[in-house]
């Protein structure tokens, strides 16, 4: 950092700005952390129970009232409130996590162990989402009105589609019926590919709605006209111009998108029982598995402020109108 | 000249979408070196038979034609492959906006050399060796970074210039282009057709389309005159302009506001030249003691503004001067025109006069009152003195609304968007600027652009202003519908008795159209004074560039018989 803030004075360049913008990223991401760590420590909190309770197993554990005193101290649970409260600040800043409750491990452990399937999942699921958005755009622009009004409702039905109710029509059809896929989810290709269309389904359908619309924009500009009476063909078209008209909306929205396939996962990793940030995360919550729940929501805050942060760069890169400021 | 080569030969030419046809057997030549302008207004077909020369008429057209020969290709029978050999290659297509019609997304240099790439086997150097060479010979200057530029970077001019360097690539020998000029300022106008009159003296043929036969006057050889998808007259330059015979081409003549006087009609009505308006000195005198009042002989100015200035920040440091000591007087029933090139400051001007920026010194007075130091709260109930139309009415609409809810909304205050309520005074507005009462229940974006700009006027006469500030109220338009709607303001200045500050970058219609006359350049006021004063006898080099940059707006005292 001490190198960035040297350079900005000498070089009120492109870099100067580029990294100005950077630290401004930065400052707001950790903005957003500490606000999302306040909010879950005070609104966890306002759950009814004792956490000591869910500490000790739940409320079914039937703990004395001397273990439950004890797992209070030693979890500093009988300290005033803001006392905690800072506690948990200074922790979570020096990257301490905690301990689960229910797993008694420590929870970027288990962050470590559930972060990959997830991020495997999400990942794949927005490049399918992508190629068969891209495939949409491109056919009705080639096929005609017919076509393209198809594709319309198409993208309106896909994007309406409930997760739950897919993944069970999916499971019906290619499991149950078909018998090609298996309805459980595990780490092989065959095993991800139906939570994979689950996820990207509903996501296509959003994503060729903008992307057609920018890309019939394009193939009718002037711009496409002009490079038609130059002797350009239909597909250099579509290459150097119309596709990346299209993507420019497409990579805004996927920032957005990885966000809205996290919270997907916690739906669809408990309906195919795959390992993952989402499914714990819900049954952390059930748990009431404060620190667990802390560090999945930190994690996944986390992770908004880099894939919008790494969205907007891309934009940049993909769009040279918008300018640094 | 017949001895040329004939590079477009086309007889009985036909286009139809669907069951219409726009293009009705239409014939023409072009040969080398030789000029060929198709005139008329927007609809005529023009735009259509040029884009068929290259195949590109547009989906679902259906060309036919007895002979439609382009660079010695027989167009009625070519495979889309041979189309694209012939497109970019043996014709270069200039498209009319230059803004739209150069990928954002893409620098110029890309778009240039797609010309390249795809007709020659040129390696990437020796192509961006010919890039910089077109740059040069199109007028760019510094070529290097301009090709590292993309079009929102770069001025109206510049992008023109630009496309017509990735048109004139591959040296074709029939150049299209589509108003090259529409919506240019004037000087740029000017050096963008002596480009095109470069390139035909070198030897290409060049079919140049527009609205305006102004526009065309310096270029073009022959002129075709085009309505409703025939060619309804052609003939030289000379016989077209002195001795039109076709009565839409009188008109299309007639509607080029330059050399006209005052008052006079631009557009034909019924009663022809008994319309001929002359506005006599009894009726001015009445309209100034109107607005004059008590102080009897003495006129007053209704608007007066005193060494405005007013500059904004330009990144973190620097500053815009956008105008300098700007003053000026509006008198009662009189237009004050305003012309300068994009950027002079024209804008910001009238900005700072409809209260809608505060000056950063200097002060405007409407009757005599403060009005741009006045507090806001003070200066609503006066904003009914003072009407506005603009350049784009349709973007100034809210696009939910119907025409008679934008003309309740502005009748009423904003108090009531429900036509209803005001249907009278509706009607009235509407007959008043020519449109139909029964458009109440149209949405604007169905109307054409001259009625929109006639709803706009309506919106503005709404409050019943006694001032109107008109910001390039006509540039968007054809000439023959130009014509009209500034006949319309004509009209509507002597029986309501409005007084104007008339904005324009076009040195005609500001002439047919103003008593005064400001003359802006980069934020000042180079020179003023009464109309005919300013255009017959300019003091500033800059009026006189101006004007020698302008189309037959000297018309008159040279003696053409416009």
């Amino acid at each position: 950092m001490s190198t960035s803030t040297a350079l900005t004075p000498r070089a009120p360049s492109l870099l100067g700005a580029s990294v100005r913008w950077l630290l401004g990223k930065l400052m707001g991401g950790i903005f957003v952390l500490w606000a999302v760590a306040t909010a879950i420590f005070f609104g966890i909190r306002m759950i009814p129970g004792d956490p000591a309770e869910a500490i000790m197993g739940g409320p079914g554990s039937q703990a004395s009232a001397e273990a439950l005193a004890a797992a209070r101290a030693h979890y500093g649970l009988d300290q005033p409130l803001i006392v905690q409260y800072g506690r948990q600040l200074k922790q979570l800043a020096l990257g301490d996590l905690g301990t689960s409750y229910s797993l008694k491990s420590p929870v970027v452990e288990v962050l470590g162990e559930l972060v990959p399937p997830t991020l495997i999942l999400a990942s794949l699921a927005l490049l399918v989402a992508w190629m068969m958005a891209l495939a949409l755009a491109v056919f009705s622009t080639r096929s005609g009105v017919l076509a393209s009004a198809v594709a319309s409702g198409l993208e309106i039905v896909s994007a309406a589609v409930p997760h739950f109710w897919l993944a069970s029509v999916l499971i019906m059809v290619f499991s149950s019926m078909l018998g090609w896929l298996p309805p459980v989810s595990t780490n092989t290709a065959a095993g991800l590919v139906l939570p994979v269309f689950t996820l990207a389904l509903p996501l296509a359908g959003f994503l060729g709605q903008v992307m057609r619309d920018t890309m019939m924009e394009a193939q009718r500009s002037a711009f496409a006209l002009s490079a038609r009476a130059r002797g350009e063909s239909e597909t250099g078209i579509l290459l150097r111009h119309s596709l990346r008209h299209a993507a420019l909306p497409g990579i805004s929205l996927s920032g957005w998108a990885l966000g809205s396939l996290l919270s997907g996962a916690v739906v669809v990793e408990s309906i195919f029982a795959r390992p993952g940030l989402g499914r714990s995360l819900l049954s952390a919550v059930t748990a009431r598995d404060i620190p667990l729940v802390t560090g999945v929501a930190l994690l996944s805050a986390a992770a908004y402020v880099v894939i919008m942060t790494v969205s907007d760069i891309v934009e940049r890169l993909a769009d040279p109108r918008i300018k640094q400021s | 000249m017949n001895e040329q080569q004939a590079i477009v030969e086309v007889k009985n030419l036909s286009v139809s979408f669907g069951g219409s046809k726009v293009v009705k057997d239409v014939s023409f030549t072009v040969r080398a070196g030789e000029c060929l302008a198709l005139v008329g207004e927007s609809g005529s077909g023009k735009s259509v038979t040029a884009r068929s020369l290259l195949g590109l008429a547009g989906p679902g057209s259906t060309v036919t034609a007895e002979t439609l020969t382009v660079a010695g290709q027989d167009g009625r029978s070519l495979s889309q492959r041979s189309w694209r050999t012939l497109r970019g290659k043996e014709v270069g297509f200039i498209l009319q906006d230059a803004l739209t019609s150069l990928d954002p997304l893409r620098t110029v240099g890309k778009e240039i050399d797609d010309s390249l790439r795809l007709h020659t086997r040129a390696s990437g150097a020796t192509r961006a060796t010919r890039v910089m060479e077109l740059l040069e010979a199109v007028g760019l200057d510094d070529p290097e970074r301009r090709a590292g530029q993309r079009s929102g970077e770069l001025s109206g001019g510049m992008r023109q210039r630009a496309l017509i360097a990735a048109a004139i690539a591959l040296d074709p020998q029939l150049i299209i282009a589509d108003e090259p000029t529409t919506a240019l300022d004037a000087t740029i106008a000017a050096s963008i057709m002596d480009l095109l009159g470069t390139l035909r003296q070198a030897g290409s043929g060049v079919l140049l389309i527009s609205h305006d036969l102004a526009a065309v006057a310096k270029v073009a050889d022959t002129i075709a005159v085009m309505q409703a998808g025939h060619i309804v007259e052609r003939g030289t330059r000379d016989q077209i302009f002195h001795d039109p015979q076709h009565p839409y081409t009188r008109a299309l003549l007639a509607a080029v506001p330059a050399g006209k006087p005052r008052f006079v009609k631009l557009s034909p009505t019924e009663e022809a030249s008994s319309q001929v308006h002359t506005r006599d000195s009894e009726q001015k005198v009445t309209a100034a003691e109107d607005a004059g009042g008590e102080a009897g002989a003495v006129v007053r100015p209704v608007l007066s503004a005193r060494k405005l200035s007013k500059s904004f920040a330009k990144g973190k440091h620097a500053t815009f001067m956008a105008i300098k000591d700007v003053s000026f007087e509006l008198l009662p029933g009189r237009t004050l025109g305003v012309v300068g090139e994009s950027g002079s400051g024209k804008t910001t001007t009238a900005r700072i006069v409809l209260g809608l920026l505060a000056p950063d010194a200097g002060a405007v007075e409407l009757f005599d009152e403060p009005w741009s130091s006045a507090r806001e709260v003070d200066r609503r109930s006066r904003r009914s003195q003072l009407g506005a139309i603009y350049q784009d009415p349709l973007s100034s609409f809210d696009p939910r609304l119907s025409v008679g809810s934008l003309l309740a909304d502005a009748v009423s205050f904003g108090a009531t968007r429900n036509p209803r309520s005001h249907a009278a005074r509706i009607t009235e507005l509407l007959q008043m600027v020519g449109l139909d009462a029964e458009m109440s229940g149209r949405n604007p974006a169905t109307l054409s652009g001259g009625q929109r700009q006639r709803l706009a006027i309506a919106r503005a006469l709404a409050p019943q202003p006694r001032v109107l500030i008109c910001d390039e109220p006509v540039s968007a338009l054809d000439v023959s519908v130009q014509a009209q709607v500034l006949d319309l303001l004509d009209e509507l200045q002597q029986r309501l008795g409005l007084s104007y500050v008339f904005i324009s970058h076009d040195l005609s219609v500001v002439r047919h159209m103003s008593d005064d006359v400001l003359v802006m350049r980069a934020g000042q006021v180079v020179e003023s004074g009464a109309t005919e004063r300013i255009f017959t006898s300019p003091r500033h080099d800059y009026t006189r560039a101006l004007l020698a940059a302008s189309p037959l707006v000297g018309t008159q005292e040279s003696g053409g018989g416009l």
